[in-house]
């Protein structure tokens, strides 16, 4: 695992794996969604408006594994000091606001015909949301440290410190009365039935590539301007 | 002594920071376990009335065979359910979600009246997380209980 943390093996592993992981995310999503859109039979009370399941649940979802990826990383840049993981964090905030976002949208759409209303206070609905201003907050903070060349420690310990509201996101329809219900999927368990699990486990996966190759693009992006930055300097050192 | 590697002084330190904002965070969230409530249930309306004609949020169960409709043809009076035996009648006028039957979760947004009933300007529909194609609708009893426990969540 060390061994990837070198700037030129990971750039080599991921140069080929970007790819694979974006086409084989965009083809499995693809899949899931016409599965889920044409092919599953309404639900028992919501009827077609069930389909939304579909997208809804992999981006709730892959809007916290973002924080979460950018919670560990961090981790790791504080203890460790390693670059990689300070870049792996940047790269992770995007794609996981995009989620959020795609989460609240099309959560409000659904809500509107099931529940009767486009948005309530909620613990579930407004932990999310903390969730999506936490994002606005650490991606501003990063680009900040970033040009004035302060230390990536302070992002770094910000994405930390967000890492508190996981849990709650989590815990909000169990702790809290809400009009969210409470989760489907708990440990080995669901309350989905087969005709619905099946299609939302592929777009989760689908949708999880697609993550991974986005958060894999932007991590070469990144190494590719600090490279670029570092050679600009030098080159200006030479030029004195 | 021996004294730890800078990189694991780190790693202590970090936990130990990390230990801490966790337990910071669940005594803030055990903390608003009443506040952050989105309803009060029949049972806490009861034991804690509010004062008459103050918004308040109420939420539980639609009786099963309470539903009436008023020969107004809009005005529609049923019992709302909790945990325990306590049952709030509740009126309303309007239209009502699609997802509001008799025997799922409700929750009604207005203001208790002198009389004891509940007065709702809007009704919300709470549904379970039980994801069922039509054809396999049969709930079990059992299923139908977790239901109301489940929607009732968040009282001890």
């Amino acid at each position: 695992m060390h061994g990837f943390a070198n700037p030129k093996r990971f750039l080599g592993l991921a140069r080929w794996l970007t790819p694979l992981l974006l086409l084989s995310g965009v083809s499995l999503s693809a899949g899931a969604l016409f599965w889920g859109l044409t092919q599953v039979p309404p639900d028992r009370l919501m009827g077609e408006t069930v389909r939304i399941l579909f997208i809804h649940v992999p981006s709730a979802w892959l809007g916290m594994g973002g924080w979460t990826a950018i919670a560990v990383s961090s981790l790791v840049f504080l203890v460790w000091r390693h670059p990689l993981a300070a870049i792996a964090a940047r790269a992770a905030a995007v794609p996981g606001l995009v989620f959020t976002a795609i989460c609240l949208i099309t959560g409000s759409i659904w809500g509107r015909p099931t529940w009767g209303t486009w948005w309530v206070w909620d613990g579930r609905l407004t932990s999310m949301l903390v969730l999506a201003f936490l994002y606005f907050a650490y991606i501003a903070l990063a680009q900040t440290a970033k040009r004035e060349a302060v230390s990536q420690r302070i992002p770094a310990i910000f994405g930390l410190l967000g890492a508190i509201n996981i849990p709650i996101i989590n815990r909000s329809v169990v702790w809290w009365n809400s009009l969210h219900q409470p989760p489907s999927i708990t440990m080995g368990n669901s309350a989905i039935d087969t005709e619905f699990l099946v299609p939302l486990l592929v777009a989760v996966l689908g949708f999880s590539f697609i993550f991974g190759g986005v958060m894999l693009a932007r991590m070469r992006t990144l190494l590719a301007i600090l490279q670029a930055d570092a050679r600009l300097r030098r080159r200006a050192m030479e030029a004195v | 002594m021996r004294t730890l590697k800078p990189k694991h002084q780190r790693l202590v330190l970090v936990v130990v920071a990390l230990i801490a904002l966790l337990a910071a965070g669940l005594l803030a969230a055990y903390a608003l376990r009443s506040q952050a409530s989105y309803f009060y249930l029949p049972e806490q309306l009861l034991a804690d009335p509010p004062e008459i004609g103050q918004p308040v949020r109420l939420g539980g169960m639609v009786e099963e065979g309470s539903l009436a409709t008023d020969s107004d043809g809009v005005t529609m009076r049923f019992m709302v359910t909790g945990r325990e035996n306590s049952r709030i009648p509740v009126r309303f006028s309007g239209i009502a979600p699609d997802l509001f039957v008799e025997g799922s979760g409700v929750v009604a947004e207005g203001r208790l009246a002198s009389n004891g009933v509940f007065v709702a300007d809007n009704l919300l529909a709470k549904h379970d997380e039980n994801y069922v194609p039509r054809e396999l609708q049969d709930m079990e009893q059992h299923q139908a209980a977790e239901m109301a426990e489940e929607t009732t969540v968040g009282l001890e």
